[in-house]
């Protein structure tokens, strides 16, 4: 009697382990916080779950502050799960140290994908996004209207004159707090994200991406003293609220008529949409190389110690249909990585508000330097902008930077470029 | 003692077996692992095979040189003023940065001063790092006598039988209750430039007169407020010690200082003080210890800045281990960090030994 309970008892688990055959494949996500955002990833891992019999995709959502942190430790201890979640400059970092393998899937599947939704390391695509990010000016039409200001296109930006002119006369306007809201605040990824491609419209940048073994000349040379100048300027002259700017301006001072202008994500895209009526997002202005604007966002990909990347390919081929992508920018306003999944868009398809958008990030992204070094050179820009924006001689930091870059790509050997 | 210690003694040391073992692990054994990744060149993440690399972490932290500069000229040799009448003298960049100089490539001025004529320059390798370190034997110098006798202050006046003393008692416990992270994050509040508590109160007491400061924004005041933050987080933790003290001085002492007709400072002077002196030594080496370890205001508050007004060895050692991948740069500072707290305590415990 026993026994024949016991043996019940197996042939029953027997069945359940046969009802559940799929392969387990972990997943971290850097999303923990935002509803919209784990409301849509869980949708596409439940869907993707349903779709096929032989893989299970377990999720775990992190906040995003604490996301990198958590994969370094994960990855020092061995215990990186099989689909990533990378910010797209931090992918050659961790591919260089091996954390990651490239994407066992074609790259011609990404053919039609936005350049800077890839993440290509030693011309091997490791990840690949859902979505790009823009970052936009957010002004009111009517605020424009009032000061008299032309409305800058793609085609004709507003110079740095003309934007120093719109600056000076929302200051002369006495309407406003502060002419212009730049999220100094945000000490973090937003830095080299938001500013350095004001760095490169003046003609400068991080690290010189000609051979990435430095940063002399391209961080302390003329064209970056004089974004430096400009930089600082900005606060001294109070343009811009400084480092200590209250954190939630980024997300309301703008809405609350606090700033003339806000430089800010697409992601705040919608939400302010439903705010402010007359919104509109102008583009970057021109300081004389070029309107640019920073490019790469969150990507997914393989980690090396992966032992199923088979269904880890499978998932992300999934995961980036058009519909799923459609969804992601309907949630949160961020560009979709195709054309095709723009057109079932709200904001991104023809004539949609955001449509200028698309085009923008297609032409004029430029990524975040491509390199191992990253890493460091983010954190050394960040700090090189926010000490010259509190006051701090401009040439002795920038030159302060280009030798704390210079030396850590030194004590790594070049970080693997070759040539 | 020794052979008390170390003879018929199993049980005991069974006892403490969990403890020591703990503290070896997380402590001892990470400490030697630091002193030994110091001379290396490891990183965080990196494929590259580690190599020893003897004391260069320590040149690269605590290298300095002195160089002299002379004032501008203008082409008939007279001395070029700016408007305030101030020499003007050569930008240190021009022999940092220069060929002629080798060894002072790469180094950045910290301070200097004006001899004459002449400007003297200190110019350091890691100029955030000296800064560091210059700030937190500020904090050290400060937080420990003026946390110390603040916790004295409150100690005597907890220690009446009085009703409901509890409740002060508890009032002052409360903030060493309460996570460092919550309160740094609630001084946040108070600090706000535009329109934060402590500016509102100060406006308020003086009708308006005053003028609202960014109190972690700016330099002047960037440490100080964390310094008065802190002192008012952990002095409640230091209260509780000295009223242990407090509680073990024998209440018969105070009944012969009454009868013959000390003052109340008498009786501090010499009842009270003299029956705190181990307490003293206690908290005064307890407060040097964490004042030197100071990380979590700093990382929540400030992260250092404005322009490292703020920043802290520990808080670099972080920065640099963790936050830009470089080990052993962070492991050199805990070392030398290490190296300043024990000297430290090793001279407190002499200066504040019991002379027979």
């Amino acid at each position: 009697m026993y026994r024949t309970a016991l043996m019940t008892g197996a042939f029953l688990a027997g069945l359940a382990n046969a009802a559940s055959a799929q392969t387990e494949l972990s997943m971290w996500y850097h999303g923990a916080g935002n509803e919209v955002e784990s409301r849509i990833i869980n949708q596409i891992v439940d869907d993707f779950n349903a779709s096929q019999s032989d893989w299970k995709v377990v999720i775990e959502s992190f906040p995003q502050l604490s996301y990198n942190d958590s994969v370094v430790a994960a990855a020092l201890a061995g215990n990186l799960p099989c689909v990533l979640d990378v910010d797209g400059p931090n992918m050659p970092n961790w591919a260089w140290s091996g954390y990651m393998q490239p994407l066992p899937i074609d790259a011609s599947e990404f053919d039609d994908f936005l350049p800077g939704t890839k993440g290509i390391w030693g011309d091997k695509l490791y990840s690949i996004g859902l979505w790009d990010a823009a970052v936009a000016l957010y002004a009111r039409k009517s605020t424009l209207e009032e000061l008299g200001l032309r409305t800058p296109t793609l085609e004709e930006p507003w110079t740095g004159e003309e934007f120093m002119a719109a600056l000076d006369a929302a200051k002369a306007s006495g309407k406003f707090t502060y002419p212009l809201d730049l999220g100094m605040n945000d000490q973090g990824e937003w830095y080299p994200y938001a500013f350095s491609p004001f760095l490169q419209s003046f003609g400068g940048d991080i690290v010189d991406r000609s051979t990435y073994q430095t940063a002399e000349g391209a961080l302390n040379g003329d064209a970056a003293l004089e974004f430096g100048e400009w930089w600082q300027k900005l606060f001294a002259d109070g343009y811009a609220p400084g480092t200590s700017e209250d954190p939630a301006d980024q997300q309301t001072g703008f809405i609350d008529g606090k700033f003339a202008f806000q430089w800010n994500g697409n992601w705040r895209a919608v939400a302010t949409m439903e705010a402010v009526d007359d919104v509109v997002f102008l583009p970057a202005p021109d300081f004389g190389e070029g309107n640019k604007i920073g490019g790469g966002s969150w990507q997914f990909g393989v980690s090396a110690s992966c032992p199923n990347p088979d269904g880890a390919a499978a998932f992300i081929k999934f995961a980036t249909q058009d519909k799923y992508l459609a969804a992601f920018s309907d949630g949160i306003g961020l560009i979709p990585s195709t054309a095709s999944a723009a057109a079932l868009t709200e904001n991104y398809k023809e004539g949609g508000p955001l449509a200028v958008f698309y085009d923008l990030s297609k032409e004029q992204a430029v990524l975040r330097p491509v390199t191992p070094g990253y890493v460091v050179q983010a954190k050394v820009f960040i700090k090189a902008l926010a000490d010259i924006a509190n006051g701090a001689d401009v040439a002795d930091t920038l030159d302060a930077a280009v030798d704390e870059i210079d030396s850590d790509i030194k004590q790594n050997k070049g970080y693997g470029h070759t040539g | 003692m020794a052979s008390k210690l170390t003879t018929s003694n199993r049980a005991g040391w069974l006892f403490a077996l969990p403890g020591f073992g703990l503290l070896a692990l997380f402590i001892i054994v990470p400490f030697f692992f630091a002193f030994g990744l110091s001379l290396t060149n490891q990183r965080l993440i990196s494929p590259n095979p580690t190599e020893y690399v003897g004391l260069q972490n320590y040149r690269d932290l605590l290298g300095f040189g002195v160089i002299t500069l002379e004032p501008l000229r203008d082409d008939s040799g007279e001395l070029i003023r700016d408007e305030d009448g101030n020499l003007e003298y050569p930008r240190v960049r021009t022999i940092t940065r220069s060929d002629e100089y080798p060894q002072y490539a790469g180094m950045q001025e910290w301070f200097r001063w004006q001899s004459g004529d002449n400007a003297t320059v200190v110019i350091v390798r890691d100029v955030v790092f000296m800064k560091a370190l210059a700030n937190t034997l500020t904090f050290v110098v400060v937080v420990a006598p003026v946390q110390a006798g603040l916790a004295l202050l409150l100690a005597l006046l907890i220690n009446q039988r009085v009703r409901g003393i509890n409740i002060f008692r508890t009032i002052y416990f409360m903030p060493v209750v309460v996570s460092i992270v919550v309160v740094s994050l609630l001084w946040r509040f108070i600090y706000a430039g535009d329109d934060g508590l402590l500016n509102n109160l100060l406006g308020a007491i003086t009708f308006g007169a005053w003028r609202p400061i960014d109190w972690l924004g700016n330099t002047q005041t960037a440490l100080g407020s964390i310094i008065a933050m802190s002192i008012w987080q952990a002095v409640g933790f230091h209260m509780v010690i000295w009223l242990a003290g407090l509680q073990t001085i024998s209440p018969t002492l105070y009944e012969v200082a009454t009868i013959e007709g000390a003052s109340r400072w008498q009786t501090f002077r010499y009842v009270t003080w003299p029956g705190l002196r181990n307490t003293a030594v206690l908290v005064l080496i307890v407060i040097t210890m964490q004042a030197f370890a100071v990380f979590a205001q700093i990382d929540v508050m400030t992260g250092g800045g404005p322009l490292d007004s703020t920043q802290t060895l520990v808080f670099q050692a972080v920065e640099r281990g963790y936050g830009k991948q470089d080990i052993s740069g962070g492991a050199t500072i805990s070392v030398i960090l290490f190296l300043l707290v024990l000297s430290i305590s090793l001279l407190q415990r002499y200066l504040t030994r019991e002379r027979r």
